[in-house]
């Protein structure tokens, strides 16, 4: 029962990421109107299944006449992109941290424990809404600021885990060979830890997707008029007491494919026997 | 245990230093200072005038040193916005996010102990997965979005709870709450695990031997133990609370540190803005310095590495 029950979260998790993944590939494809084009005159029309909606907008429009399904399509766009480019930038720059640090071990180690440290200390919100307002808000500066602010946990478990496998018989069969330190490292080392990065990089993906839907509520993230699902959501904020369902609809997506992350996550790590945190 | 305490002293003032420039670079990202402050508006004249009055005409490596040398003496700067020391600033907004932290963190403990403890008593049962389902679902739940439906529904349509403000007591119970949430899954899942472990080992074996109650072994044998590594985290935890109420003093309309931090960000006040990073980051290393020393006390294993 309880294993069926993983089973089918696992499953769930696959599907919802892989849809959200298709719907954004294929945007220009299946979104019904232009998610730019502003109608002045058609503005705040609810959804074609509550009162008073129309066929024309399946999710009625927004503030500015937009089409909100066509921009909730779009949004996906942006979710995916900012989680995928995190995920690489971050995992590149915490991973290396980590197998330097738990293969050399000594000074080497304590001096990328000491980085991990610094970094766990400053507070990250803040100081990514302090990087996009001093630097310019854009789709880049959100994805580096990101991604060279989420790479801590990256780097704890690649360093817990190299140093599990450092002492095992084939890296000293390696050295025996004459085999180089970055072969050891990149050859050896590596593909025995991945699968634990890989869990780690599911985790890191949906908070990157958490954060930066928070930046671009707080008016610091995504630049308007990209239809990203926490500007959708700070746009509509004023509107929300009469028509609820401008902040239902990007929220549900965003909780969905977050939903769906941490099921795949959280399904792999059963499979693939991770650690979730070292 | 005296070598130990130097050394995590050490190691958090070198961290305080790092946290120290990192806060002075941020605020330098935008390259001249004086023009942002001044505005889109400003005449040569009035950037002139602000970079004299701030000290930014000097060289990066004097302004940096200087501004150690004032942190040092506990001189936080002049806000360029509100004409007062930041220090003063920061005074004034502190209880509020003080308060709603640990409001968040008390509400945080609440919720993740009781459930961990149940869910580890039923490790493996449909009790035990649904709650880690839970604790899924809560987990994908961005904060300020579930803040805004609290608002709506709690606040506006049934009128239970205020919605801004904390002119009364009640006014931290909803931004407290949505705090808390981000929190409850990690130390939800600590508390099982702990439990979880716990409750197999040969000490509670021993107290149910003896013919202790179940309630007796689960509360006084057990929890005791798996409590350790909750309270460090828990302290983690607020740390991070406080750093995250700059998004729910937004959706709350609080004027806490956050919304100060929000505002001096949007407005260009760098000084106000260098001052609460660094003044955030120094809590969290506190607060890390104190869960270290207080495991350290209750487990010698760890003084020894």
């Amino acid at each position: 029962m309880a294993f069926q029950l993983r089973r089918l979260a696992l499953a769930l998790g696959f599907v919802i990421v892989i849809g959200i993944a298709l719907v954004a590939l294929l945007a220009p494809w299946i979104t019904p109107q232009d998610p730019f084009l502003q109608n002045l005159d058609a503005r705040m029309a609810p959804p074609s299944f509550m009162d008073g909606g129309t066929a024309a907008h399946f999710l009625g429009t927004d503030q500015l006449g937009r089409d909100y399904f066509s921009r909730l399509i779009y949004g996906a766009r942006i979710s995916m992109l900012i989680g995928v480019l995190v995920v690489v930038c971050s995992g590149l720059i915490g991973t290396t941290l980590g197998v330097v640090g738990g293969f050399f071990g000594g000074r080497i180690d304590a001096v990328v424990m000491f980085i991990i440290t610094c970094r766990l200390s400053i507070p990250l919100i803040l100081v990514a809404l302090t990087v996009v307002a001093f630097v310019g808000s854009s789709l880049t500066v959100v994805v580096l600021t990101l991604g060279l602010l989420l790479w801590e946990r990256f780097a704890v478990v690649a360093r817990t885990t190299t140093m599990q496998v450092r002492n095992l018989d084939y890296i000293a069969a390696a050295w025996a060979a004459g085999c180089s330190r970055p072969y050891i490292l990149l050859r050896e080392v590596l593909p025995n830890i991945v699968h634990h990065l890989i869990v780690v990089a599911t985790l890191e993906m949906a908070l990157a997707i958490l954060l930066e839907a928070a930046l671009s509520f707080l008016g610091l993230g995504v630049p308007p008029p990209l239809p990203s699902w926490g500007l959708m959501i700070a746009e509509a904020k004023d509107y929300m007491y009469f028509s609820p369902w401008v902040i239902l609809v990007p929220g549900i997506a965003l909780f969905v494919l977050v939903l769906g992350i941490n099921l795949l996550g959280d399904g792999l790590r059963d499979r693939l026997g991770a650690t979730r945190d070292a | 245990m005296l070598k130990f305490l130097a050394r995590r002293a050490l190691l958090a003032v070198l961290v305080m230093l790092t946290v120290l420039t990192i806060s002075f670079a941020l605020t330098r990202l935008s390259g001249d200072v004086a023009v942002a402050m001044a505005g889109p508006q400003a005449t040569q004249q009035d950037v002139d005038t602000i970079r004299k009055a701030y000290g930014l005409d000097r060289p990066l490596t004097v302004q940096f040193v200087s501004w150690v040398a004032d942190v040092a003496s506990g001189d936080l700067g002049r806000s360029y916005l509100y004409h007062a020391p930041v220090g003063e600033l920061i005074r004034s907004r502190l209880p509020v996010t003080l308060t709603l932290g640990l409001t968040g963190l008390v509400i945080a403990l609440c919720l993740a102990l009781p459930l961990g403890i149940v869910a580890a008593m039923n490790e493996g049962r449909v009790l035990d997965r649904g709650i880690m389902m839970v604790a899924v679902l809560g987990q994908a739940m961005p904060s300020f979005w579930l803040g805004l439906l609290l608002v709506i529904w709690l606040g506006v349509k049934w009128q239970l709870l205020p919605i801004s403000g904390v002119e009364t007591w009640d006014g931290y119970v909803l931004p407290g709450f949505v705090l808390a949430f981000s929190a409850v899954p990690a130390l939800m899942r600590l508390t099982r695990g702990g439990m979880v472990d716990a409750l197999a080992s040969d000490y509670v074996r021993t107290a149910r031997a003896k013919g202790l109650t179940r309630f007796s072994v689960v509360m006084k044998h057990a929890l005791r133990n798996a409590a350790m590594p909750v309270v460090a985290v828990a302290a983690v935890q607020l740390g991070f609370m406080l750093g995250g109420s700059i998004v729910i003093e937004s959706v709350f309309a609080l004027n806490g540190v956050g919304y100060l931090a929000w505002e001096s960000i949007s407005k260009n006040d760098f000084p106000v803005v260098q001052a609460v990073v660094l003044f955030l980051a120094t809590i969290y290393i506190a607060l890390t310095l104190l869960a270290d020393m207080f495991n350290a006390v209750l487990d010698p294993r760890l003084r020894i590495s």
